[in-house]
């Protein structure tokens, strides 16, 4: 008893150290691995209706993302963080932006770019400026563009009424021949509502499923671990843009239609919502959100590509640090006559 | 039907609460203790100087210790005995402080004060009274009571704010406190309002102290005649019992920054405190003693204690069984904003209001990491800073150029380091940047 009592004195294990003493038990690796598992579905509904070969390229995206992130971190001497789990979500967006049909070697390239370049270089995790995974995506663009622009596949269970366009994204139909082609295509607008949100499209590996996609989000913030002011901001603003300025007329465009192709809720919920590369406060947050909205329909309606997302979200990446600045939380009732 | 409970609006944390340790357990007299350290320095304020030599005889009540100049407050002996050694005492702060030890007579004991009415004393002897029994603020940095009675005459004081929200985990004194003296509480805000010439006061509990809640709303009504007295439920948000949370809380009135209560007409004690200047007044009794939360898992026994001001907490630890094998860190004060220390050889001071033996499974001990910028730092700070900022300007060796984020409005409540998933010491980052930073 009068051992114990003291052992912990004598021993000089008590730890001293600075306020507070208790912590909330979330940890980076909690949250970057839970980010993680709700990537996962849109996955695998993904294996099942593209086949094995996008889960062949999701696991070498994975793979090469994180041994490029071991490599550079040894190389610049940085302790190898590979176990906090961003490096794999790097490497899941990053398949999951791609087409299914690429060739295998193609996400190693991207992972590179993305982890080595656009992360590490920038000084790792919460300082890089731009998405990884999104540079990758730009890169692999542009010197590999037909790879990158025409890799489709038809997905499986699902029946076209003209097959002439089967393969290609529904954003390209829309681009190039009009949304009544896609009506067409597809046979009616409710199927096309019903199949876009399970995820039964043509599309990139990982962003067909809205309504997968949307649940996976939705987690993240009821966890409180995404807010949701971006997601919200960006998904209502090409809403709105769409319905205002996407049909022949004012006023006539299909907002659902928009919402639920391309790479809108991937976007949205994981990759504007980046913790590094979109502002931290929620002002600079909404209006951040808009302005990636706002470049979606205008590269998608008056630009060369039929899908804008990526580049859009990369755009404002290089406005977090302004928006930051700019858009700062309120005092607590400053001194008066200091501008805060 | 209910209105919704009154809380402050920016801000604020959930912690686990941890009070069921000690929450229902009614206070307890330790017995007194061979020896006290009485530390010179007790709290804010300039240190007193020793007004006694070694080998002098002192009874519990003398004065011991005064300050000759500058904000303070007198100590006095806790216990009846002979002055052993005027040395030093470890303090968790300022690392040692001058101390005066006092071995008690084996014989002694607790002395026996006479009650007296104070109506009919004047606000100036009221005054006297609880700057002669040397009360300080017993929730926090320890102001001296009697300065704080006295607001400059400019200062259009109209409300007296008693504190009870007593929001930092584990903590259980002011919850005993009001549930077990609640009459004597509500006399104590009478003598207050009288010193301070106003008719009304709240007393804010938060809604997890219902029994608290019942008390003092029980003692309000049987005892409040000619005063304008009234207990507001608080919702459960931390840090709701810091001075400027609870004001907006209580009356929607925003202090400024480097402003002070009454620059918003409010004046805030604790219940501790209340409870101090009742018994000061009434038993002309001064702080000789102090009701302290031991609790945490590496305790064998949790308790609400009444010690003697300068009891060393190893006799407090032996009184209570001991520490328990997997003890791994002892904090005086509450976990948010308490300090670790290394040593049992700490006394028992005016302000200490609870010690914690943490075990590993209570306390978080894993390194820090960069700043991710997730932003749940900015969400969560009360005060609407940038601790990320202030964080990656220190680091980065930019001290200096902190005030920018609000370094200096920071009350190191440390809501951003709890909820930042990286671990990042904020506080301490905080305390870098306000010794380095210049005030803007
Ligand atoms: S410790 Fe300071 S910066 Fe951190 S939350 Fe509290 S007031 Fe804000
Ligand atoms: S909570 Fe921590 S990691 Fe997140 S922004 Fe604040 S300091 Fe950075």
């Amino acid at each position: 008893m009068e051992k114990e009592k003291s052992s912990a004195f004598e021993t000089h294990m008590l730890v001293v150290s600075v306020s507070p003493h208790i912590k909330q038990p979330v940890t980076v690796e909690k949250i970057m691995w839970t980010v993680v598992a709700c990537l996962i579905p849109p996955l695998i509904l993904s294996v099942f209706i593209f086949g094995p070969r996008v889960l062949i390229i999701t696991l070498i995206s994975v793979i090469s993302c994180v041994l490029t992130e071991a490599i550079s971190q040894k190389a610049l001497g940085r302790p190898v963080t590979i176990r906090d789990g961003s490096a794999v979500i790097t490497g899941l967006l990053l398949a999951y932006v791609i087409p299914p049909g690429v060739p295998y070697y193609l996400p190693i390239l991207g992972a590179v770019m993305a982890i080595f370049v656009t992360k590490q270089l920038f000084g790792g995790l919460g300082a890089n400026i731009f998405n990884p995974a999104l540079i990758g995506r730009a890169f692999l663009m542009a010197t590999f563009p037909v790879a990158m622009t025409s890799a489709w596949i038809t997905p499986k269970y699902i029946q076209f009424k003209a097959d002439a366009l089967s393969s290609a994204t529904p954003l390209f139909i829309i681009k190039h021949y009009g949304i009544k082609a896609l009506i067409q295509t597809y046979g009616s607008l409710s199927y096309i509502y019903k199949n876009f949100f399970v995820g039964i499209r043509p599309g990139c590996i990982g962003e067909t499923s809205a309504f997968l996609l949307l649940l996976g989000g939705l987690y993240l913030i009821y966890k409180g671990y995404i807010k949701w002011y971006i997601p919200v901001s960006m998904i209502g603003t090409i809403a709105l843009l769409t319905w205002i300025f996407g049909g022949e007329h004012l006023f006539e465009g299909n907002p659902l239609v928009a919402i639920l192709s391309g790479g809108v809720m991937l976007g949205a919920f994981f990759m504007a919502t980046d913790y590094a590369t979109s502002p931290n406060w929620k002002t600079g947050q909404l209006i951040y959100g808009a302005g990636i909205g706002l470049i979606t329909v205008l590269i998608r309606l008056k630009g060369g590509y039929p899908e804008g997302v990526c580049y859009a979200i990369l755009l404002m990446n290089g406005f977090t640090p302004a928006l930051d600045s700019w858009f700062k939380p309120k005092r607590f009732a400053p001194p008066k006559g200091v501008k805060k | 039907m209910e209105k919704e409970l009154r809380t402050f609006k920016k801000g604020g944390i959930h912690p686990p609460e941890r009070k069921e340790y000690t929450e229902h357990l009614a206070i307890e007299d330790m017995p007194l203790p061979k020896e006290v350290d009485i530390l010179l320095s007790q709290h804010f304020g300039a240190w007193c100087k020793p007004l006694v030599k070694k080998k002098d005889r002192v009874e519990e009540g003398d004065i011991i210790g005064d300050v000759e100049k500058g904000l303070g407050a007198c100590v006095h002996a806790s216990v009846t005995g002979a002055v052993k050694d005027i040395g030093s005492s470890p303090h968790p702060l300022l690392v040692s402080v001058p101390s005066i030890t006092i071995e008690r007579d084996q014989e002694a004991e607790r002395k026996e004060y006479k009650k007296e009415d104070w109506h009919n004393l004047s606000r100036e002897e009221l005054l006297s009274r609880v700057k002669k029994a040397g009360i300080v603020g017993m929730g926090g940095a320890g102001f001296p009571t009697h300065v704080k009675l006295s607001p400059p005459p400019e200062a259009k004081v109209d409300t007296l704010i008693i504190n009870g929200a007593e929001c930092e985990p584990y903590l259980t004194v002011d919850h005993r406190l009001m549930v077990e003296h609640a009459p004597e509480i509500v006399e104590g805000i009478k003598i207050i309002l009288t010193i301070l010439g106003i008719k009304r006061g709240y007393v804010g509990i938060e809604v997890n102290k219902p029994d608290a809640i019942e008390e003092m709303s029980k003692a309000v009504k049987e005892n409040s005649e000619g005063f304008d007295i009234g207990v507001v439920p608080l919702k459960v948000k931390y840090p709701q019992g810091s001075e400027k949370q609870l004001i907006e809380a209580v009356t929607g009135r925003k202090v400024p920054a480097f402003g002070l209560p009454f620059d918003v007409g409010v004046i805030v004690q604790n219940i501790g405190t209340t409870r101090a200047i009742y018994e000061a007044v009434i038993f002309n009794k001064p702080v000789v003693e102090k009701v302290v939360t031991i609790s945490g898992k590496g305790i064998k026994r949790q308790a609400n204690l009444r010690v003697r001001i300068g009891t060393k907490l190893k006799d407090i630890v032996e009184y209570l069984g001991g520490t328990t094998p997997d003890l791994k860190k002892v904090v005086v004060g509450g976990p948010m904003m308490g300090f670790a220390i290394s040593t049992l050889d700490f006394p028992i001071t005016k302000i200490t209001s609870g010690v914690l033996f943490l075990t590993e499974d209570e306390i978080d001990l894993y390194e820090y990491k960069p700043c991710i910028r997730c932003g749940f730092c900015l969400e969560a700070c009360p005060m609407g800073l940038q601790p990320n900022e202030i964080g990656i300007y220190v680091e980065a060796g930019r001290a200096e150029e902190t005030a920018q984020f609000g370094v200096f409005e920071c009350f190191e409540c440390g809501c951003c380091a709890y909820v930042c998933p990286s671990k990042r010491p904020l506080v301490q980052f905080i305390r870098i940047g306000k010794m380095k930073a210049k005030r803007a």
